[in-house]
């Protein structure tokens, strides 16, 4: 593929939407016993955790797909994914320059060069090309500290303990429909665990990407912050277009252990279908952590992208004094549909969760925040605050919110705050009698809209989300 | 610099300005005065390119240019500025993050190069001390939770740092307690200069004690009935405007 052929396509339609030409080791499509065991084999997993697959496949053959999310589209068939694929490369690779430059020049279109962010930024990457990772960087640095960020796969081989005492702990293999899926199927992800009394020094950051025509991907990410320690993570998605879907149904848990803090940040810009709405990922993610005493989960995420999005960032507040947070900015627009939105569980005393959520919907688009706050009968004190905003553009998209509060003790406080606002043209011609053009105007209110929630993304993250917002608005107002 | 023929313009299906005739030179500073619902503020509006006004006839020239063609942004770009009336809120966007962005599109829309951040810096400085504003406006939320003495010193401070050509004060005075007139006012007599104009829109005598106008319009019914210098706006402070309706019967 040229140079300007790229371009062209970059410059068009969706900004991301390329593939690169890599040589894959895939397996046929079609799921059943035979498929796990190969991916297991492929991978040279322990006994144990072949075994841990196949009881997911069982489960997950004898459950059916939801039906109540608040969106519309055609099933995937399962028999017609292909499982697994992976970038034929060296197995470990010790610097960027054993990576395949094809591989390379990708993520430079993707304007993530490996060797600037490592220089620029600080950030440690360890980046997913389809299933494999194939570079993992700043990892000596890390080592020192005793933490481990690594691979899924390399947590298997080089971490058995820690995997198999917290894997399924958070989201067990019978949860949901996709994430027993995903426990039969993940062929990679990322782990990491960050050892007693440690702040992690630097912003981990994973960049998903799907690269393999028909290949769904199904990450598992598992992230253990043991006794008062700190971990910010990042995790970036952009995908290359399709005609056929594409499914993502991966798996995150968070185990934030007495005292422990974790952040967690998402960019989203799976590629959401074309101007029809023809061909965008399917992205059914269940996203959990769990917080013992004093811990602290916090998710902030911004969901630009996908045909159908259906996700909710949830904390478990077990222990005493625990605190859950969600901020998240979700922008539909075309034929997008999202279902969106957060868990709070109060099971400890004193717990407390914040909920912020943002949602923008434009052209034929509809958004629909579903958040659950649930104070169990041992939550004495236990509060919670929700704020739920919905940002209109124009008069052919929908938002739509879906509270549930559910308070077993008395004492109990919740808040929940919700807006409904359009932009408002009076806003857009003040804009425009100072110089500034509608869609920038656009861009500078929704970012305005946005502003608690960007906030809370370290920084280099939220340019790239600013960004994001404006890419994925151009063109909504005629 | 600007020349206003004859124009017409309505708001659905209402006639509004029925034939306006103005000639504004570099350096000039009008005042347009008249009752509620002579077509002042629509007036301002139609300059600044508003949508919501049908333009039904006339023309406007600035600077040889015709107005009526452009976009609101691209007369802005030109240097035309409107202070509101009523400036609306925008939640999120901070007051120096707004003129960031509004003087670096305007530069671009004259395809010059951003102004540098230190230069920019230098210049809010200045221009908030000019207003006596305290510098903790340029990080609030443009317009959210200010008095309403604070939303007019905003627009004039925003005037200050994109120096227009042509500056439209619309009821500036309106909401202004006597010391926010005098600074406000203050601040634009500052900007005045032999290159740029002024209009000021105003019920009121007062304003103009402060901001010295040289010519006087009174609108009414649309149209502009009388014109003087600075003696006429005295004259209608002592006599009110029943006396313009009467000889416009």
């Amino acid at each position: 593929m040229s140079d300007e052929i790229l371009d062209e396509i970059t410059a068009s339609e969706y900004k991301y939407g390329f593939t690169t030409d890599i040589e894959s080791d895939k397996v046929p499509p079609g799921l059943n016993e035979d498929v796990i065991r190969l991916i297991s084999a492929k991978k040279n997993e322990p006994e144990w955790m072949l075994e841990w697959r196949l009881d997911a496949f069982r489960t997950w053959s004898e459950m059916i797909e939801p039906e109540w999310p608040n969106v519309t589209y055609e099933k995937p068939d399962f028999q017609a994914i292909s499982y697994y694929s992976a970038p034929k490369q060296k197995k470990t690779l010790d610097s960027l320059d054993e990576v395949d430059p094809e591989l390379l020049k990708t993520f430079e279109k993707l304007g993530i060069s490996l060797d600037e962010q490592k220089r620029l930024t600080g950030v440690a990457m360890d980046v997913v090309v389809d299933s494999v990772s194939v570079a993992t960087t700043f990892k000596e640095t890390l080592a020192e500290k005793g933490i481990i960020f690594c691979s899924m796969s390399e947590a298997i081989q080089e971490h058995p303990e820690l995997v198999r005492k917290h894997l399924g702990t958070v989201v067990p293999k019978r949860d949901n429909f996709y994430a027993a899926l995903n426990s039969a199927v993940f062929t990679d992800g990322s782990f990491c665990y960050i050892p007693k009394g440690v702040h992690c020094p630097m912003e981990l950051s994973t960049y998903f990407r799907i690269n393999e025509a028909g290949t769904g991907q199904f990450e598992r990410t598992l992230l253990v912050a043991d006794e008062g320690s700190y971990v910010s993570y990042l995790e970036g998605c952009t995908a290359p277009s399709r005609d056929e879907n594409q499914l993502h149904a991966a798996v995150v848990e968070l185990v934030a252990m007495e005292d422990a803090e974790i952040k967690y940040s998402t960019v989203q810009n799976w590629f959401p279908g074309d101007a029809e709405g023809k061909g965008g990922v399917f992205n059914f993610v269940t996203k959990r952590g769990i917080c013992e005493r004093n811990a602290k989960i916090s998710w902030t995420q911004v969901e630009t992208g996908s045909a159908v999005t259906w996700k909710y960032p949830s904390c478990i507040l077990k222990g005493d004094n625990s605190v859950g947070e969600f901020y998240s900015v979700a922008v539909t627009n075309k034929f997008q549909q999202a279902d969106t939105g957060t868990k709070m569980i109060h099971l400890g005393k004193n717990t407390k969760s914040t909920i912020i959520s943002k949602g923008i919907s434009a052209g034929k688009s509809h958004n629909s925040y579903r958040g659950l706050v649930r104070v169990g009968a041992r939550a004495e004190n236990a509060r919670n605050f929700s704020q739920c905003d919905s940002l209109l553009m124009g008069d052919q998209c929908g938002a739509h919110t879906f509270p549930y509060i559910e308070a077993q003790h008395p004492s109990a406080q919740i808040e929940h705050e919700a807006t409904t606002s359009k932009i408002g043209e009076d806003q857009i011609f003040y804009c425009n009698q100072r110089g500034i053009g509608t869609e920038e105007a656009i861009a500078l209110i929704v970012n305005g809209y946005c502003k608690e929630v960007l906030n809370q993304l370290p920084m280099e993250f939220a340019v790239e989300a600013q960004k994001l917002l404006e890419v994925s608005l151009e063109g909504s107002v005629g | 610099m600007i020349k206003i023929k004859d124009l017409q313009a309505r708001v659905e299906e209402k006639e509004i300005l029925r034939g306006i005739n103005l000639e504004i030179g570099p350096g000039e500073v009008h005042a347009i005065m008249g009752p509620n619902g002579s077509g002042k503020s629509t007036l301002s509006s139609v300059i600044a390119g508003r949508e919501d006004y049908e333009v039904t006839g006339g023309a406007i020239d600035f600077e040889g240019e015709d107005l009526l063609d452009l976009d609101p942004e691209e007369r802005a770009h030109k240097g035309i500025f409107l202070s509101f009336q009523y400036p609306v809120e925008i939640p999120g966007v901070t007051v120096s993050n707004f003129i960031k962005t509004a003087i670096n599109e305007s530069r671009k829309g004259r395809g010059e190069e951003p102004m540098e951040a230190r230069e920019m810096l230098a210049k809010m400085r200045e221009k908030t001390a000019l207003l006596e504003m305290d510098k903790s406006y340029l990080s609030r939320s443009l317009n959210e939770g200010f008095s309403g003495g604070e939303k007019k010193r905003n627009e004039i401070f925003q005037m200050a740092m994109l120096e227009p050509k042509l500056a439209i004060l619309d009821e500036t005075d309106s909401g202004l307690d006597i010391d926010a007139l005098r600074i406000v006012a203050n601040g634009v007599n500052k900007l005045r200069s032999e290159d740029n104009a002024v209009v000021v829109i105003t019920h009121y005598q007062r304003l103009l004690d402060y901001i010295e106008p040289d010519f006087v319009h009174v609108l009414y019914n649309g149209k502009i009935v009388k014109s003087g210098d600075k003696n006429l706006a005295l004259e209608l402070e002592a006599k009110g405007y029943d006396w313009i309706k009467a000889e416009n019967a």
